[in-house]
């Protein structure tokens, strides 16, 4: 069995995001990581590997975005990814849900996998939906958000929580599945897979090279088009305290709630 | 036609979903502004009547794919595809929900359509729809705009209405789908069920403990419920600690759990994600401790203590018993 896990570089969750006005895209200056819910996915990879229920000979590690974005396939080979494929063009750049999920199923089309990973929703981004487009174009089954999968027979068990509680739901391979962050406790890189990540196969592969059709992505194929950005409603800021003498702060929280009556 | 077509989801006993009523009424309010009509999609053996009382809410149509099954979505696409296609339809419009997620989503890469999601609202400009959707932590909105049609917009939880009016039945028409071979790969083996949460309904609380990921473990979950019963409250969840198991599902406040509006809705250890916000973010007083200066529920709180829930819930259970003399 072969897996694809997708995994996208975001800015880390220290740094302030913000949308340029000018090309009103996400600033991406700044630290960037590798998006925090993927490591969910390449745990969950290694967690059927090492379960031996089946056979994994590959985990593949994907990403489309720009140079830097190789810095987030390291941290993906470091948790155990074999290698990784980055999908980089500029002809790329400003490219919506709907054209960044045909690019990358465009990249996975060459890889064939039997099972494709992803992260429950990208931290920057936070769509939630990448997987199910992927899905489509790569005509598998599909499921989101989900956190319980076993594998067995060419198909997987799956669980996930919709409207209505939690949905037992039987996959058949191939297919494209993203793990919430309840699935698995991610382990931390060792220092020998960190030295040794750079030293992994490592494919750059422009647009044309996976027969990504140029009409179809970046600014020209997006579908979506922000006319503006506005700053939210104002909203009084709520009061803030520091804990720092515990007594005198449960005091604070008891009169506060008294003045409205809660008590 | 300019047609805007709506989801609506349903329970195993037929009962749509309040978010699904949300949408059509919003879609019949945005389709009498662009120039067509509101219908809705009903999947599965839905009777006659309960499809045409989505007239009440603005639907003309309601389209019934008998075959497809409820539930999951890909089967879902194929149907909304196929009668996006056959009546002109320019929008699809999603309640808040998970499944509107992966059904846009898939309608998306369907119909090579622009997509929008977690949008709070929806205006009309020049015969063409403008989603209005936040970003980043919601520290800014943007307005979305479609370069071609048909066009998928995903709702925020309880983003739209539901607007009960005169409206009279809608027309049920019935429609063949062709399920693609990949839409039957995934079945429900069980579908979910809200379950009990111990005879307790949140959403009727006045008075609400929200409890998150940092407690740390389970048995910790002891302190929230001390502290709800001095308060005369309940012990409510983020999905966190329901998928982990602490906590029964009925418990949960968000984007798949319950939405509630308390008068105290006081959390601890909750970072205060989107999907936990829509959810409770119209509670009269928000409380929020968190270790953490920078969790997002300090953005929108009345009052927020940066402190250890260890420490601080314990002392304050014991203040609050104090004041009531208990
Ligand atoms: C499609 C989708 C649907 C979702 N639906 C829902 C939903 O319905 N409901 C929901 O809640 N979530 C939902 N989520 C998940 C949501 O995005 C968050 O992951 C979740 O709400 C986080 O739960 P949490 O606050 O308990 O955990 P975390 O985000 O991990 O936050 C824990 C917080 O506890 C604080 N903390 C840790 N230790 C202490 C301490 N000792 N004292 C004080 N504070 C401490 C930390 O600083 C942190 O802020 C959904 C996500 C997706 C993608
Ligand atoms: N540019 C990208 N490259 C690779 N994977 C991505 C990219 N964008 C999103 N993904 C994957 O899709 C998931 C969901 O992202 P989103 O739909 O943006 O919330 C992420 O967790 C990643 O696994």
């Amino acid at each position: 069995m072969k897996i694809c896990c997708l995994v996208k570089e975001v800015p880390d969750a220290a740094v302030q995001k913000r949308i340029d006005p000018e090309t009103k895209r996400l600033d991406r200056s700044g630290e960037n990581t590798l998006n925090q819910f993927d490591t969910h996915g390449i745990e969950a990879a290694m967690q059927i590997r090492e379960g031996g229920v089946v056979d994994v000979e590959e985990i593949v590690a994907v990403t489309m975005g720009p140079g830097s974005a190789q810095r987030a396939l390291h941290k993906a080979v470091a948790l155990g990814a074999d290698r990784s494929v980055h999908l980089s063009d500029d002809v790329l750049a400003g490219s919506d849900v709907c054209a960044t999920g045909y690019a990358l199923a465009k990249v996975l089309e060459g890889e064939s996998p039997d099972l494709v990973l992803l992260g429950q929703q990208s931290d920057d981004g936070e769509c939630y939906t990448i997987g199910a487009v992927v899905a489509d174009h790569l005509r598998m089954p599909s499921l989101t958000q989900v956190i319980k999968m076993d594998v067995a027979d060419g198909k997987l068990t799956c669980e996930r929580q919709a409207e209505y509680g939690y949905d037992t739901v039987e996959v058949r391979l191939p297919a494209v599945i993203s793990v919430g962050d309840a699935i698995n406790e991610p382990r931390y890189p060792s220092l020998k897979a960190i030295m040794g990540a750079k030293k992994k196969p490592l494919d750059t592969k422009a647009a044309g090279e996976v027969g990504i059709e140029s009409g179809k992505v970046g600014e020209a194929g997006s579908r979506t088009q922000v006319l503006a950005i506005n700053p939210p409603p104002e909203k009084e800021p709520g009061e803030i305290i520091e804990d720092e003498d515990t007594n005198e702060t449960v005091e604070k929280i008891v009169a506060w709630l008294e003045e409205r009556k809660l008590i | 036609m300019a047609g805007i077509l709506v989801y609506a989801l349903h329970s195993d006993e037929n009962e749509f979903n309040a978010n699904s009523l949300g949408a059509i009424s919003e879609a019949a309010k945005l389709a009498g502004e662009i120039g067509g009509e509101a219908a809705a999609i009903v999947v599965g053996d839905v009777d006659d009547a309960t499809c045409a009382s989505l007239g009440g809410y603005g639907a003309s149509k309601v389209y019934r794919a008998k075959s497809v099954p409820e539930g999951l979505a890909q089967p879902i696409v194929d149907a909304m595809a196929k009668v996006i296609a056959d009546n002109d339809i320019s929008y699809a419009l999603f309640g808040g929900g998970l499944l509107g997620f992966e059904i846009g989503a898939g309608l998306t890469a369907r119909l090579g359509a622009g997509v929008t999601m977690e949008v709070t609202a929806v205006r009309a400009d020049g015969g063409k729809l403008v989603a209005e959707r936040p970003v980043l932590q919601d520290s800014a909105i943007v307005d979305v705009g479609y370069v071609s049609e048909p066009a998928v917009i995903i709702g925020r939880l309880n983003a739209f209405d539901a607007v009960e009016g005169e409206g009279s039945d809608a027309e049920v028409v019935d429609v063949e789908v062709e399920l693609s071979d990949f839409s039957s790969g995934a079945t429900m083996v069980k579908r979910g069920e809200s379950g009990e949460g111990g005879g307790v309904d949140i959403t009727d609380a006045d008075i609400l403990v929200g409890s998150g990921r940092g407690f740390g473990g389970e048995e910790n979950l002891a302190i929230a419920r001390e502290l709800a019963e001095s308060l005369g409250g309940e012990v409510a969840a983020t999905r966190a600690i329901v998928d982990a198991g602490w906590i029964p599902y009925a418990t949960q406040i968000g984007q798949t759990g319950k939405t509630v509006a308390p008068k105290l809705y006081l959390a601890a250890g909750v970072s205060g994600a989107i999907q936990h916000k829509v959810g409770m973010q119209n509670s009269e007083n928000i409380v929020a401790i968190n270790k953490d200066s920078n969790a997002p529920i300090f953005e929108y709180c009345d009052l927020g203590i940066v402190g250890d829930l260890h420490k601080i819930l314990p002392k304050l259970t014991e203040a609050i018993k104090a004041k009531k003399g208990q």
